[in-house]
């Protein structure tokens, strides 16, 4: 369904050639980087699980500690496996857990190895990571397997459902409704403080605030219901959470260790709508990315956010310059184009003459841009104002405009969004909504041509355009100046401030990560 | 003279009202007659379940139409009246410029774990919202907008270091009464760190906020669903920089 708009394919090589213009140096200056969630993150590949009694997880007491004994050479900037490796091969404790518990009580001290120490601590943490990313490529076989045995989504769009109600165990019976009533994908929302914190909570959560936490207990709580589900409804039901915030890489591995299949990850997000340090961020994203490549997971990312805060007209141009420095992050990363949900909302003032005209512009656009990508389409949240009756009237023509556009994945609109967190029956009548839509018009797309010179095709080009313009200045600029500049959901965010910030250390030439190190390898030699 | 009031649906004095409900049960007969008995139940009388449809096995979904047999008395209604003028962008500016001689600062924030901008960002950013400017827009406001999240004591402290005349604050989670748990915690620190004469305005809104409860709260105002930053910026200008007394 591409080649709608008349785009010259010159204009669009030249637009994704910007981005990596754009993006390159962003990620040189992320190889150089570790961060705090990144060590954590391989700790927790490696096997390192569970909390002290406070509830603050082993890794993180694990690699504080690292860090602070080694504070006079250097604390972070050596990565956490060459001294913990180093510790356990002189007998400090018996495994990652006995060496956490002793680190925690002050009764041992790390240190640096060198020479042939080094090399042995090197390949015992090698071996240890491999064998946490064996276990994720065993798991993304199994999702391959389940897939083959249950059968796939019956058609595209996805239907996208969220469920949020702070308490894993009332999530569950709500996402195994939700699935029977159609649902293909079920994202827990997490509750709101979690992007903040800087440790990944423990075990199973029954409080939370508009949403539930992300944990790798929950996370395996609602994957095993999600099978059942599976093989109840005789389709494979994908499960969704979020790696954002200040633990993005260890969210991202035990998404991979637990076997969820999609994940909202933004290049981005962090920075403009949560405050986190661009450098924080960038290091954190890529290595997330990483793994979910590895993972076999499809990332969704957050172009909706800016015009929720920016005008959906003024600001479209936006969206394609963040989808196109999304996607120039995420192939770098690793990830192909079947991984790449790249975000889109139906944001325009319902009252602005054209407006669904120009959805379909924007929809299609982002359609023939990334013609192989699962566009992630979000429903109206801005102009939904309490009046349900129209509220149900805008999500119904959001659902055409995905069925117009061939988007990958549907967000269900709510009714009732900016009313109550939506209740049984406004996810009925939501469903109802979408299967109406689907069923008249689903193959609409096939007769569908906007004219060469049409309204809907010279928006499209001109949102293209204003795209190219924006990405030639972030090159100009430099993209952490321009992010500084508040170019992006006219938020300011310079890069020497921000959340997080004394969580990066810029990596020695001592520098070792197993993970990393297998990340980083070609994708042949990875698996 | 106060004369009351029932609900119209097309003739003047029918009292109809529609509903929509869902019981957990599965339907049935009986189901549809449970929720013509709750729709009695609730003042409607005749009532008629016009649509009845299951969800899932354990529950069903309803639309009632009827007749309410309540009256409404709207002298006995007790709301916030506004009780400031409003003024356009030009007049708020011109106001503070004529009588306070400076312009005044307005940090505003989403305090707690509240991460949802929309609200602060409706009244703030240049953008605005229902066709009205934010007040970024007006010359004669200074406005922080420190964006979401953030902790009460780092508000109070920003505050003191901008000497915010106004602290607007928004909340839209209520889960657990986050909204006005936050709101009190709030107005506590700021009457504690300031004398109470030189405490800013302590304005704030949200979606779910009863605008009564301003006094409760311990903050000047409360603004609910569907507030302008025209509303905002005019009843700023009527505390901070008001006319001068006529009588």
């Amino acid at each position: 369904m591409t080649g709608k708009l008349d785009l010259d394919p010159r204009t669009v090589r030249h637009a994704r050639s910007l981005a990596r213009k754009a993006g390159r140096p962003i990620v040189t200056m992320a190889k150089k980087h570790t961060t705090v969630s990144v060590e954590r993150a391989t700790l927790r590949l490696a096997g390192l699980a569970g909390a002290d009694e406070e509830g603050t997880p082993w890794v993180n007491r694990l690699v504080d500690v690292v860090r602070a004994d080694l504070d006079d050479q250097g604390g972070l900037e050596h990565g956490v496996a060459l001294p913990v490796w180093d510790a356990l091969l002189r007998g400090e404790g018996d495994d990652l857990l006995t060496l956490a518990q002793k680190a925690a009580a002050g009764t041992i001290a790390f240190r640096l190895p060198e020479g042939k120490d080094a090399t042995r601590a090197r390949a015992a943490a090698r071996k240890r990571v491999d064998a946490g990313l064996r276990t994720v490529d065993a798991r993304r076989r199994e999702r391959e397997r389940l897939i083959t045995r249950h059968g796939d989504a019956p058609r595209q769009p996805w239907i996208y459902l969220i469920v949020a109600t702070g308490d894993i165990h009332e999530d569950i019976p709500q996402a195994q409704q939700a699935a029977r009533e159609g649902a293909d994908v079920i994202a827990v929302i997490r509750s709101t403080g979690q992007s903040l914190l800087d440790f990944v909570p423990e075990g199973a959560t029954r409080e939370g605030f508009a949403g539930t936490y992300a944990t790798q207990e929950n996370f395996r709580l609602m994957r095993a219901a999600l099978d059942e589900s599976s093989k109840e409804l005789g389709r494979y039901i994908r499960l969704t959470n979020y790696a954002s915030g200040l633990c993005m890489p260890e969210i991202a591995a035990l998404a991979g260790l637990e076997r969820l299949d999609m994940m909202l990850n933004d290049s981005m997000y962090g920075i403009l709508f949560r405050d986190i340090n661009p450098v924080r961020t960038f290091v954190d994203q890529r290595f997330s990315r990483q793994v979910h490549a590895r993972a076999g997971i499809i990332i969704n990312t957050g172009e909706d956010n800016y015009l929720t805060t920016a005008d959906a007209v003024e600001a479209a141009h936006t969206v394609t310059t963040s989808q196109l420095l999304n996607e120039y992050f995420a192939k770098e990363a690793g990830l192909e184009d079947w991984q790449l949900g790249l975000g889109h909302a139906f944001e325009i003032d319902p009252s602005i003459p054209d407006s669904f005209r120009m959805e379909l512009a924007h929809a299609l656009l982002a359609r023939e841009i990334f013609p192989k990508a699962p566009l992630k389409w979000m429903p109206p949240t801005r102009h939904m104002t309490g009046d349900v009756f129209r509220g149900n009237l805008l999500d119904g023509f959001f659902n055409l405009a995905g069925a117009l556009t061939g988007q990958g994945i549907l967000l269900v609109g709510m009714m009732t969004e900016a009313v109550v967190t939506p209740w049984l029956s406004d996810r009925d009548v939501a469903l109802q909504n979408v299967r109406y839509v689907l069923d008249a018009a689903g193959s609409l797309h096939e007769d569908f041509h906007p004219a060469p010179d049409g309204f809907i095709a010279s928006r499209a080009r001109h949102v293209l355009g204003e795209s190219i313009a924006l990405l030639d200045r972030i090159v100009d600029d430099g993209m952490l100046d321009a992010i500084a500049e508040g170019t992006f959901g006219l938020m300011k965010r310079p890069a020497d401030a921000g959340r997080g910030l004394d969580g990066v250390a810029v990596k020695s030439d001592l520098y070792y990560n197993p993970a990393s190190e297998a990340l980083d390898a070609p994708p042949e030699a990875a698996r | 003279m106060s004369e009351v009031l029932v609900p119209y649906g097309d003739t003047r004095g029918d009292g109809m009202v529609q509903v929509s409900f869902t019981l957990p049960m599965a339907h049935s007969k009986v189901a549809e007659g449970a929720a013509a008995q709750l729709a009695n139940k609730m003042g409607m009388d005749p009532a008629l379940v016009v649509h009845a449809k299951p969800l899932g096995p354990d529950f069903t979904f309803f639309v009632v139409y009827g007749r309410v047999n309540h009256v409404v008395d709207p002298s006995q209604v007790v709301v916030v009246e506004r009780d400031y003028p409003l003024l356009s962008p030009k007049e708020v500016n011109a106001a503070i410029k004529r009588r306070l001689r400076r312009r005044l600062t307005v940090v505003g924030a989403c305090i707690g774990t509240d991460a949802h901008t929309v609200g602060i960002d409706a009244i703030l950013n240049i953008k605005g919202f229902a066709g009205e400017k934010g007040l970024e827009y007006y010359r004669e406001l200074k406005v922080v907008n420190l964006g979401a999240q953030v902790a009460v004591p780092q508000l109070v402290e920003r505050a003191r270091a901008e000497r915010a005349d106004v602290v607007l604050v928004s909340q839209v989670v209520t889960q657990r009464d986050a909204h006005l748990l936050n709101t009190r915690e709030m107005s506590a620190a700021f009457r504690e760190s300031y004398p109470s004469d030189k405490r800013p305005l302590l304005v704030v809104g949200g979606p779910r906020f009863d605008e009564k409860m301003a006094d409760e709260l311990g903050v000047d105002r409360i603004f609910g669903r569907g507030t302008t930053p025209g509303e905002v910026a005019s009843f700023i200008t009527s505390r901070l920089a008001p006319p001068r007394s006529t009588t």
